[in-house]
């Protein structure tokens, strides 16, 4: 329940709540005005005796905060990047971790959905990470209009900065303090995003704190209680009917930083069993500049099955379908590579050399994205769902070309086909429909080359 | 009058248990005083009720319980600053061992520095021009960065920090510049080494070296980074000069900070290496930086070699998820002469988007970098097909890509100890290699830049 409204920032408006547990009947109430947040603007009388409400109240940051009901995250969380809401895509309320040795690219990733995501709060966790990381956020938001309301990023998000110098204990605190505000503001009614960098940092501090305690260590010197802990953490997320009866949503995105980027290592093992989504970053592709370096092969979303129905109804039935022939595409393409790797490509008839071809374009205009480009940062999913549909046209006419005769070069030799391997850089989010042009002369060139084949 | 302990119960490794004392706290510095009258330091590293654990920095050898008296000072290890510091030497513990006079400091700082709040800093963008192609157009470094080199025992990492320290500048003038070295078990040859190259530039009248050589205590490796860092603070902070830290070798640090652990009989984590090398390494390299409102910076650049040339070791691991970056070594090329042998693919700056481009490098700067790193790892990769199922494995175009990536090894990556490219040059040269590939196949680099650069056919 909410008793009082204050408008904490343009963007945000507090709904200064009933703590929970407190119920009865509203004996006082101060008239509209300014007050300080600890001025008492009304009185509730209930089988708790009186209570006075002030524009605060204090909660235990340990402890889950209460709902009605828990529901299944079923919409999509836009994050605007590529990779992630077309293939391995969040839904509201859900939970993420996101491993990768260092220098992979988890925090870009992290700040990118910072920025781009559709949640209303955003709570970002330095938990453990450089000093300079959070100065970037502190400088660069403020500046950065959100493209949904127009005002400065820095207006929706918190910033909890634990660097790693800092002390042990807040550390691992760090991590309670940042869940429960985005509790808190889900219980006002919002779609809260929380953002960890890193996850890892919060085990090592509670490993040191153990050991300091001299409690018996489990798995590569952690507590016995990690896994539990964890569990707890993840728990926290989720799509709920506030106890006023509102929706709101805390969804968690935590990146794991293994030692040595091994993922055998507890903290990534523990977290894939309590989270539904996967994002892992593989050092192969972060050595190639492949920016996100989000590995189709290894990353799952639990999500994709309940989020068909969001995707339809936002005018885009196509999704699954699409996502589901890319996705058997890279698969085709992985056991093509192997055998590339042992014989080279020039054994491949052309027939399947285009699938390579594809996929290429797919890893190069599609999957990777530069989250320091202003075209390319973000991504809306009319453009993404666009951009694939040609990769796909791109296929399907390179194939029933190469059935007619052309050779791949030909098909790769075609000036449409440059462009698409621009296209992300090039095709700015307000003239999407430059997309649609770029699929017409995909035709028409296709048709020339088909009918020049056919000629012969 | 402070009191004098002779509770010493018990003495393990660098360690002593002093009991039955009062008042004393967590990281206090104590006085080891022998029977000769000789004086050792420590430093308390955990209270028990009334014992406390001391690490002796000069190491326990020929120290006997009963026979040493302990006083605690009710300070932690401190350093003594004044402007005078800078030209001379210290060691590990802060004393000055270079034969001259004592500094006469005008304050005394915690070695420890305190944690900067990220709203006082400011962010790091100024591009500092090394001459080191590989570093200034692909691995950008810049002001008030932590960039590590990781390199292994006998690479060249010692002659290319000294070529950096010698050479780096930023491209504007009139600033105050300054090393401070740190030394860390590094030989006598090699602190020599150091000790000549600054002397020789002259730039030994601008540095602050701290020393602590392969035979001198292990324990006191663990102060020595501290005190080479609050002395780049005070110089940076305080008088506004811009500081180059190298410390090296932080392999050393690591292996002494093991030493502790092990003989306090702490839990280890990985390697043997205690659970809180993180935290521990983190509490050294966050200090680098930029603080709003001072007009100086400190810039990193830590040593160290990676035991076995493996990376994904507890130490280089732990150091690359700090720094900011880090630039590899390469046993390969190094074998095959190539000097600086700086493994490009590995290596990465992760402020150099920051420090680049229109107005601080070129315009063409990210586009060339993008291309240059592109096309170097395509070379590679169609070498080690070639490899695999010979040259004819190979197309005309991959055949380019492999001329280019030799090429780009011997011109690029190779260049002369003493020879200082700016970063026109250095652009010019990866123009000249990028001239090698069709311009067609340069899809990194903006249209308009390959009008301007690219090199026409008849050169
Ligand atoms: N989407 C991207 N676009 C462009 N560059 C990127 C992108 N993602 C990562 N990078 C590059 O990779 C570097 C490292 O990324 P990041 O700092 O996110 O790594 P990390 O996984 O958080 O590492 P650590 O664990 O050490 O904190 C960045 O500085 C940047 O140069
Ligand atoms: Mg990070």
């Amino acid at each position: 329940m909410s008793i009082a409204v204050v408008q904490e920032t343009l963007t945000i408006e507090h709904r200064v709540l009933v703590p929970p547990g407190i119920s009865g009947t509203v004996t006082a109430v101060s008239p509209e005005g300014e007050y300080r947040v600890e001025d008492t603007i009304a009185v509730v009388s209930g089988e708790q005796g009186e209570t006075r409400l002030s524009l605060f109240h204090r909660w235990p940051v340990r402890k889950g905060r209460p709902y009605r009901s828990k529901a299944l995250p079923n919409s999509l969380l836009i994050t605007g990047q590529r990779v992630i809401d077309t293939l391995f895509p969040i839904a509201k309320g859900g939970s993420v971790a996101v491993p990768g040795g260092f220098g992979t690219g988890k925090t870009i990733l992290q700040h990118a959905l910072a920025k781009w995501c559709d949640a209303q709060v955003i709570i970002f966790i330095g938990c453990g990470e450089r000093g300079n990381e959070m100065t970037d956020v502190l400088t660069e938001f403020p500046r950065i209009v959100d493209p949904r309301t127009g005002r400065p990023l820095m207006e929706r998000t918190i910033m909890i900065a634990n660097t790693s110098n800092m002390p042990v204990a807040a550390r691992e605190a760090s991590i309670y303090t940042g869940i429960t505000m985005a509790e808190y503001y889900r219980d006002m009614g919002y779609h809260v995003a929380v953002m960890a960098d890193s996850t890892s940092r919060w085990a090592e501090a509670l490993r040191e704190l153990s050991g300091r305690m001299e409690e018996l260590p489990a798995d590569e010197g952690f507590p016995s209680y990690l896994p539990t802990r964890l569990a707890e953490f993840y728990e926290r997320a989720g799509m709920v009917e506030t106890l006023g009866g509102r929706e709101g949503s805390v969804s968690v995105i935590g990146s794991v930083s293994p030692p040595g980027g091994d993922f055998s290592e507890p903290v990534t093992q523990h977290s894939r069993r309590f989270v539904r989504g996967l994002w892992v970053l593989d050092r192969q592709l972060a050595n190639a500049r492949h920016y996100p370096a989000v590995s189709w092969l290894e990353s799952y979303s639990e999500y994709v099955e309940d989020l068909g129905q969001w995707w339809e109804s936002k005018g885009f039935p196509e999704w699954k379908s699409l996502r589901g022939e890319i996705m058997g595409l890279l698969q085709q393409e992985n056991r093509l590579q192997q055998v590339v790797k042992l014989v080279g490509p020039d054994v491949l008839p052309d027939s399947q050399r285009i699938v390579l071809e594809t996929c290429a374009l797919f890893k190069n205009a599609f999957l990777q994205q530069d989250s320091f480009s202003p075209v390319d940062m973000f991504c809306p999913l009319e453009k993404q769902v666009k951009m694939l549909k040609l990769i796909l046209l791109f296929h399907e006419r390179g194939r029933r070309a190469i059935q007619k005769g052309a050779t791949l070069v030909a098909v790769r030799g075609l000036t449409i086909c440059r462009e698409l391997m621009r296209m992300r850089q090039t095709v700015k989010n307000d003239e999407i429909e430059k997309l649609d042009r770029m699929a017409a002369e995909l035709d028409r060139s296709m048709n020339e080359l088909e009918a020049r084949y056919e000629r012969r | 009058m402070r009191k004098e302990y002779l509770t010493v119960e018990n003495i393990v490794g660098p360690l002593m248990l002093v009991q039955e004392v009062s008042g004393v706290s967590f990281a206090e510095i104590a006085e080891i005083i022998l029977p000769d009258g000789g004086i050792r330091h420590g430093q308390v590293l955990e209270i028990n009720e009334d014992k406390a654990l001391v690490q002796v920095f000069e190491g326990t050898s020929g120290l006997t319980p009963g026979e040493v008296r302990v006083k605690f000072l009710g300070k932690g290890l401190q350093l003594g600053l004044s402007r005078d510091i800078v030209g001379r030497m210290f060691n590990g513990f802060g004393r000055v061992i270079d034969g001259g006079p004592p500094i006469i400091p005008e304050k005394y700082s915690d070695v420890n520095g305190v944690p900067i709040n990220p709203e006082a800093r400011d962010y790091p963008n100024e591009f500092i021009q090394t001459g080191i192609s590989t570093i200034d157009v692909l691995n950008t470094l810049v002001r008030g960065q932590k960039l590590p080199i990781f390199s292994g025992s006998g690479l060249p990492h010692s002659r290319l920090a000294a070529q950096i320290a010698r050479q780096a500048k930023v491209l504007k003038t009139g600033e105050q510049f300054a090393v401070v070295f740190a030394a860390m078990g590094i030989t006598f040859e090699e602190a020599q080494f150091f000790m000549n190259e600054f002397e020789k530039t002259g730039a030994l009248e601008r540095a602050v070296l701290f020393i602590n050589l392969a035979n001198d205590p292990p324990i006191e490796r663990i102060a020595v980074p501290r005190m080479a860092l609050t002395a780049a603070e005070y110089l940076a902070y305080e008088l506004g000069m811009h500081i180059l830290v190298i410390l090296t070798d932080m392999t050393n640090y690591c292996e002494a900070l093991r030493e502790i652990s092990a003989a306090r009989k702490e839990v280890p984590s990985r390697r043997g290496y205690p659970g809180y090398l993180y935290t521990d390494l983190s509490m050294i390299y966050e200090r680098a930086g930029r603080i709003k409102g001072k007009s100086g910076s400190i810039t990193q650049m830590p040593i160290l070699t990676m035991p076995e040339d493996d990376k994904t070791h507890p130490i280089p691991d732990l150091t690359g998820y700090i720094t900011e970056g880090q630039i590899l070594l390469s046993r390969m090329l190094h074998n095959e002469g190539i000097y600086p042998p700086v493994d490009v693919l590995p290596s990465l700056s992760r402020l150099k988007d920051k420090g680049i481009g229109k107005g601080k490098t070129r315009e063409d700067h990210a586009g060339v970098m993008n291309q240059l790193y592109a096309a170097y790892a395509k070379g590679k990769a169609a070498k080690e097909i070639a490899v695999v199922l010979g040259e004819s494995a190979l197309t005309p175009l991959d055949i380019m890509y492999v001329k280019f990536s030799e090429q780009f090894e011997k011109e690029f990556i190779g260049q002369g100890e003493g020879e200082n490219r700016d970063i026109i040059a250095s652009l010019t040269i990866g123009w000249k290699l990028l001239g090698m590939l069709p311009a067609t196949e340069l899809k990194r680099v903006k249209q308009e830049f390959i009008d301007e650069y690219y090199p026409s056919k008849q050169l």
